[in-house]
């Protein structure tokens, strides 16, 4: 039981940060062990196999599969550029014969006499791998990739869409659960803290006037629907094309953002962070993420909080992360040993928790989550 | 196997690995002890066999039973000391995820899905020579998937050479590397057409490991799927599993071979319904995907719906369904935006359970949407041909879409099974019951149970080595008999009679009327049997044909006996607020709240 709590999200000011930049396929390390590298600088390069054209010749030629390597006049291995005669039946007299010219230029990768297809290779697509943060080389794999270290501030959010981004952070709001109506034009290539709630309005303004990421402590579905085109059917994005990146902190619905976490922001503010909507709940957890780099040469101890996988003891701080208590935050003031029947029926194990107003509740233990202190 | 008198099985799932004991007492096999921990398929521990240690160690504190000797498990069982036999099942990393093909899409397409499936993979997608996509799409959609295996079917023996060829160059082209283990080439099984194998392995051969088996689709009247699932369990151990971290110590520490999850949840599905000559359904519900399962006239299919759970998934079920198929469940008014975001907050924090009795109908009421979705797509499956090796006419193959082809014919269901959080636990057993009933509609006389502490998986291995252990402790600890469901299928107006019965209860003779839209519960212990006769009106069906009576012996459980007069489908008043009151009553009739 010792695993029923859902573990913290992690919100730090001094971090040790590790990133791995990993190639999707082998390639070359351009950097060296013990390199400084930038967020935008290239880490590690390679080139992905081209696309591929399947052309079945047989109707185009007007001839058997088997009679098709006969006519090519290509080789499996050679090059042919786009437009060039590919193919070419040999028939008696000359009117008869049929062409065929290559749609691309590539390499014959097979030629078949059971198909009559041929099937051509356009050339290999580079891939760039880039640092993403601002830090050190502290280990290389081999035709793979590096791992990046920084220190600095480091905040998970919860949910996130878009890719990773960099820029600087631009506080737009006065408290962690204030709603912010509009953005304007300082908002440019900046990632804006918006506050409790990441509306659809601002997102269409953060759009026009060119804001590069949002951080908000909620976000309605709906708006997300809006946002993206489509009903997110499950967790795993990073991926969308959606102009920027929005990191919710809290969760679905209108949320004051944590105040540890919306200190860290306010005392960051205006200096170059990087950020990644990237989310999978799934395998692995991947979480959205915000670090600030420390540029000041701070070398202070990291501070790792507690772990919510270590349990929980009396005075712990919170966050109810369900209904009816949902985003409320308190401290731990009793841990029954025996289950408890709550207002579903169901037996489970539960805690007391005493809120910031005094109240008291309990509460199922899976509904809860640490925070940091 | 017959002298196993202790027995330890495990299931490394995605996220628990999960220990039973099972012993043999004087009256036969038994399950006495259960134990689980965290997975360790990931970092840091990458060595799943530390989770099964663990949950071997937790059985061992509470039965007092050594079973292991550091990391060695003693064996054979001496006393209070060892175990005679360790077996295991695994669905961690995601479980065997493949792609198949066929030549044609309804026909070899879907013969190689049903194979798949059946010997317990995910299916990542189903290629065809007429699915539509252009080459270039399916060999960058082969190589974006990454599966772990690739089933080759297509073409009868004797027929098109050149289709299947073609498909082999597109998988050949595409050159997608396993999951697991980058450097191992890809297990492919070809299992088409035999007249195309030289070719096949002329384009593959060098590319993929390649194995050849018998043609899944000989002819077209003949399925055989038989041959091709036991190369895909071959495979799956001896690439898949072998690459995954900690899995060949694993196969050197167990007695019988490691089987994919829902492949052991299927063994255990076909013993019963052998042994007990009844058709039987079984669903698993779980955070990512559900399973279902049939045995119907000795037929067995599988399926997983991949996307649709109860967490991880939970939001997928929202729209596939569509809010209004959700909320028709729900006895009280939600506002559409706020229904939302809680299904989202729950899957972004998946391990969250309800705590308000509303929250727990809003989860009880989208579970009924995810299954009633599987079930849909399970019966789209689950048609006409005969599983292994049996023969269907030429006119039943070009009718392979029609839903009335499935096999799955609800009035000839003996028994349904639930397993899966959110009806295994489920506060209320009448809870269960109730989603299973509207989510999957039996029609005529159905029996209900629940698996009470999910050890399908182990006992499914469990009937590879010992039938008879296995069949005793699903009948005695792993069913829970919930009760019987006495449905006349037809439709009709509201009130107007659809059942007149007779029923023999232990209390006494118990006669009435079941009204169109009524529940009614009656009680009878899961110990207890009552004969009953049923006399529906013209239009109304339980069984022998519209308007024929039927006597039958029927057992109860802990529920009872659920008269449910609703109609087939399920008839939903059209009014807003009429169907809240409806909904409300039909929980109250079979008291699933309370008050």
């Amino acid at each position: 039981m010792a695993h029923a709590y859902t573990p913290g999200l992690r919100v730090t000011r001094y971090a040790v940060v590790r990133k791995e930049r990993k190639l999707p396929l082998k390639g070359d390390v351009v950097v060296e062990n013990g390199a400084t590298v930038r967020r935008d600088e290239v880490v590690a390069r390679t080139e992905l196999p081209g696309d591929v054209v399947a052309l079945n010749l047989v109707n185009r030629l007007g001839c058997s599969p088997g009679e098709v390597p006969r006519y090519m006049l290509k080789k499996e291995g050679e090059h042919i550029g786009e437009g060039e005669p590919l193919a070419a039946t040999q028939p008696l007299i000359k009117w008869f014969k049929s062409t065929v010219n290559s749609p691309a230029s590539g390499v014959i990768e097979s030629i078949s006499s059971v198909t009559g297809q041929v099937i051509l290779r356009k050339k290999p697509r580079p891939v760039e791998v880039l640092a993403y943060v601002d830090g050190r080389v502290v280990e290389v794999f081999a035709d793979e990739g590096v791992c990046i270290e920084t220190r600095g501030a480091y905040m998970q959010g919860i949910f996130g869409v878009g890719g990773e981004c960099w820029g600087p952070l631009h506080i737009a709001v006065q408290s962690p659960d204030e709603r912010l109506e509009t953005l304007g034009s300082e908002c440019a290539g900046k990632i804006v803290v918006v506050g409790s709630l990441v509306t659809q309005g601002i997102i269409d303004r953060a759009r026009a006037v060119g804001a590069i990421g949002l951080i908000g402590g909620g976000l309605r579905d709906q708006d997300l629907r809006a946002l993206l085109g489509y009903d997110l059917g499950v967790a795993i994005t990073g991926d969308e094309d959606i102009g920027l990146t929005v990191v919710v902190t809290e969760g679905f619905g209108e949320i004051a953002i944590a105040r540890k976490t919306f200190d860290i922001l306010i005392e960051c503010a205006g200096r170059e962070v990087s950020v990644s909507g990237a989310t999978q709940i799934r395998a692995g957890v991947l979480r959205p993420e915000i670090i600030v780099p420390d540029t000041t040469g701070d070398s202070r101890q990291e501070d790792r909080g507690q772990s919510g996988e270590q349990g929980m003891g009396i005075g712990a701080l919170l966050r109810v992360i369900r209904v009816p208590y949902f985003g409320r935050i308190g401290r731990v003031s009793a841990l029954p040993a025996e289950l408890q029947q709550v207002e579903s029926g169901a037996l489970v194990r539960v805690l007391e928790v005493e809120f910031e107003d005094g109240e008291k509740a309990v509460v199922p233990r899976a509904n809860v989550e640490m925070i940091e202190e | 196997m017959d002298n196993l008198d202790v027995v330890i099985a495990t299931d490394c799932g995605s996220t628990t690995t999960k220990a039973i004991l099972i012993e043999k007492k004087e009256d036969g096999y038994h399950q006495t002890f259960r134990g689980e921990a965290p997975t360790t398929v990931e970092a840091p521990f990458e060595d799943v066999t530390r989770g099964v240690l663990n949950a071997i160690q937790e059985i061992e504190e509470l039965s007092g039973r050594q079973i292991l000797d550091g990391e060695r498990i003693i064996s054979p069982a001496e006393g209070n000391r060892g175990v005679d036999i360790y077996i295991s099942t695994s669905s961690a990393g995601g479980g065997l995820q493949m792609v198949v093909s066929g030549v044609v899409k309804a026909m070899t397409g879907e013969s190689a899905q049903r194979c798949a499936l059946g010997a317990g993979a995910i299916v990542m997608d189903v290629m065809a020579a007429n699915d539509g996509r252009l080459p270039h799409e399916k060999i960058e959609r082969i190589r974006q998937l990454r599966p772990d295996m690739v089933l080759l079917a297509g073409g009868t023996d004797g027929g098109t050479i050149s289709h299947v060829v073609e498909l082999a160059e597109y998988i050949a082209a595409a050159d997608p590397k396993p999951r697991f283990g980058s450097g191992f080439k890809l297990p492919v099984i070809y299992a088409g057409n035999k007249e195309a194998r030289a070719e096949v392995d002329a384009v593959l051969g060098e590319k993929a490991a390649l194995t050849v088996t018998d043609n899944i689709r000989p002819t077209l009247e003949e399925e055989n799927l038989g041959p091709a699932r036991q190369v895909i369990h071959d495979m799956f151990l001896e690439h898949v599993m072998a690459q995954a971290p900690g899995y060949r110590k694993l196969m050197e520490m167990t007695g019988a071979p490691i089987m994919p999850t829902p492949g052991a949840v299927g063994e255990i599905m076909q013993t019963i319904a052998r042994q007990q000559k009844i058709n039987v359904v079984g669903v698993d519900i779980g955070g990512a995907t559900t399973d279902v399962f049939s045995v119907f006239s000795e037929v067995f299919n599988r399926t997983v719906s991949a996307n649709l759970g109860m967490s991880y998934s939970i939001s997928n079920v929202l729209a596939e369904a569509g809010l209004a198929d959700i909320l028709r469940w729900v006895p009280f008014y939600i506002e559409e935006s706020d229904l939302r975001d809680r299904i989202k907050n729950k899957m972004i924090r998946p391990t969250t359970i309800p705590q308000l009795l509303e929250e727990l109908q809003v989860e009880q009421a989208i579970a009924r949407e995810a299954l009633r979705l599987a079930f849909i797509q399970h019966r789209a499956l689950a048609v006409g041909l005969k599983g292994v090796q049996t023969t269907r006419t030429l006119s039943d193959v070009f009718d392979q879409n029609d839903e009335d082809a499935s096999l799955v014919q609800m009035l000839d269901l003996d028994l349904l099974v639930g397993s899966g959080g959110v009806l295994s636990h489920a506060p209320g057993r009448a809870q269960a019951a109730a989603m299973m009933i509207d989510a999957f509609q039996p029609e005529g006389v159905t029996r209900l149970a629940v698996d009470s502490i999910f050890m399908m998986p182990h006992l499914g291995v469990l009937s590879t080595v010992n039938e008879k252990a296995a069949t005793e402790v699903f009948d005695r600890d792993c069913l829970i008999y919930l009760g019987t469901c006495i449905a006349p299928k037809g439709t009709g107006k509201l009130a107007e009679p659809c059942l007149n019965y007779s029923v023999e209860l232990p209390s006494g003779r118990r006669e009435g009327v079941l009204a169109v839209g009524a529940l009614e519960l009656l009680h009878l212990a899961a110990d207890e049997e009552a004969q009953l006769i049923m006399k529906p009106p013209r239009d109304w069906d339980v069984g022998a044909g519209p308007g024929q009576e039927v006597q039958t012996l029927v057992r109860g459980g802990v529920i009872g006996l659920v008269l449910d007069g609703r109609g087939r489908p399920i008839q939903f008043a059209h009014d807003e607020n009429e169907q809240l009151a409806q909904v409300a009553a039909w929980h109250r009739a079979l008291n699933l709240y309370g008050g």
